[in-house]
């Protein structure tokens, strides 16, 4: 099954949403948090998805749709 | 000399022996090498660095390499030039230049760090190097590869100016043009990195990738005599550097090669278009938001930078501040060190110079300390950025006379 590790920033107003747990009932993903710092107006996850490669792309296209900043855990992989 | 412990998690602290890895696997934080400083301080001395090559491997022994360089060996030792001019107009005692603008070959300072990457490529025995970039980086993997006879995949965006592409091309890499929003190529190369056997260089070779810009900070103390500077104002993209100057000025201190206090405060200048990590600094707060670039210095244009907190941590822990530039400021900063030390420099360039500017005029840099700026980048390789802001001062007719009338013009404009 396919896996991908991803940085996803969360601006004030996802803060009380329940994303991780969206991404797992509406798109069959297994989540692996493995480091993350969410604050009262701000937050980040460093973790693992896996899951078939359709749900994934699904997953990460809604994430982006909802207002998160979804990086790969690299982040800048694209330099100047 | 057994130099290394081998790769350490900068978050948890988890020990990893000296492979092509970057992230923990347990906490999925950076890795970054660990030397064995006790082993170090028996051989580096003074004079042993003076007794190595004019380039940046006369600090081979603070670099995670095994052996010689294998490309790249006229990479550094760039000059430190004392900014006279410059200082008046900035109302300082003491200025000065690190100039990466010259850095052989590709002209920035990624040389550094991309002749470590590609010689600890051939040492592990990768056949093919990699990077995913618009710019300088592109330039200079492209460069070192042809150099080491390495095969060498550049990914840019599709929509990168032909300029640009240019200087990449003509070391023969295999350039690939990924249609897609920035973020979309930057998953998409992650990917590759992660599933091809290359030497990605700032992806699974980060740790040793990164290393290389140690040597911009030991120049500056060796070329200062052995003296760290008062202020060192760094250009900020992925916040690396500034973390690695400061790296390399502790270890010298930690080796017992500098003269005097070790009082250095590292400062961070970035455009006001994509300045996240100076927000921080200003803000005081180890939060990161990340931005959407919007500026002509496209060379620090790195909207969610992978460093960012722990260049802010360099910043507090040194004592230090940043500034962010406009882009007009920034035009301004270009032209000012072009005018008063004829150096033509990128638009980072002109980051560093205004940011510097705003500094002093703040206060926090004091006028009698000393101040390094760094210039990491060549104007030439930018010249869009100062396209219909300068002019051709005077036309003339092919005459003598033509000219002695422009020049009685010109003169009586200057009284």
């Amino acid at each position: 099954m396919p896996r991908i590790r991803l940085r996803l920033t969360f601006p004030p107003e996802l803060i009380q949403e329940p994303i991780v747990y969206r991404l797992v009932k509406d798109f069959d993903l297994v989540i692996n948090i493995r480091r993350a710092d969410v604050k009262a107006d701000y937050g980040w996850i460093a973790l693992e998805l896996e899951g078939d490669e359709g749900a994934l792309e699904r997953g990460v296209k809604w994430l982006k749709t909802k207002g998160v900043h979804v990086d790969p855990i690299e982040r800048d992989v694209v330099v100047p | 000399m057994e130099k290394l412990n081998g790769l350490r998690c900068r978050e948890c602290g988890r020990r990893y022996p000296a492979t092509p890895v970057h992230v923990c696997e347990f906490c999925f934080g950076p890795l970054e090498v660990d030397y064995r400083y006790d082993v170090l301080k028996t051989v580096v001395t003074r004079e042993s660095i003076a007794a190595g090559p004019p380039s940046m491997w006369r600090y081979r022994d603070l670099l995670p390499v095994e052996g010689d360089a294998a490309v790249g060996h006229h990479v550094g030792f760039t000059p430190l030039v004392r900014a006279q001019n410059l200082a008046e107009e900035l109302g300082c005692r003491e200025v000065w230049i690190k100039n990466d603008s010259v850095c052989h070959p590709s002209w920035s300072f990624k040389d550094r760090v991309v002749a470590v990457a590609v010689t600890k490529a051939k040492e592990f025995g990768f056949d093919t190097v990699a990077c995913a970039s618009t710019g300088n980086l592109a330039n200079s993997v492209a460069a070192h590869a042809a150099e080491g006879r390495l095969k060498s995949y550049i990914f840019i965006p599709a929509d990168l100016e032909q300029g640009k592409v240019l200087a990449t091309l003509v070391y023969s890499p295999t350039l690939v043009a990924v249609h897609g929003t920035y973020d979309e190529v930057n998953r998409l190369c992650s990917e590759i990195a992660d599933k091809y056997r290359w030497a990605f260089v700032n992806v699974n070779f980060r740790p040793y990738y990164s290393e290389g810009s140690k040597s911009y900070g030991f120049e500056i103390v060796e070329q200062l005599g052995w003296r760290a500077p008062g202020h060192i104002v760094v250009p900020c993209a992925g916040g690396s550097l500034i973390t690695k100057i400061w790296k390399a000025i502790k270890e010298f201190k930690t080796l017992g090669l500098v003269d005097g206090p070790v009082a250095t405060k590292m400062h961070a200048a970035q455009a006001a278009g994509c300045g996240p990590i100076v927000t921080m600094i200003k803000n005081d707060t180890d939060v990161l938001v990340p931005v959407k670039p919007n500026t002509i210095a496209k060379s620090l244009a790195i909207g969610n930078p992978a460093d960012g907190y722990y260049a802010y941590k360099t910043t507090k822990e040194s004592g230090g501040f940043g500034a962010h530039a406009t882009d007009d400021e920034i035009v301004e900063g270009m032209l000012l060190l072009a005018r008063t030390e004829g150096i033509f420099t990128e638009t980072a360039g002109g980051v560093t110079v205004a940011a510097a500017r705003k500094l002093i005029e703040a206060g926090v840099i004091q006028r009698t300390e000393s101040v390094v700026i760094c210039i990491t980048g060549n104007g030439l390789k930018t010249p869009d950025a100062l396209y219909e802001r300068l002019e051709v001062h005077v036309k003339i007719k092919p005459s003598l006379s033509a000219f002695d009338r422009a020049l009685a013009d010109l003169k009586s404009h200057a009284v």
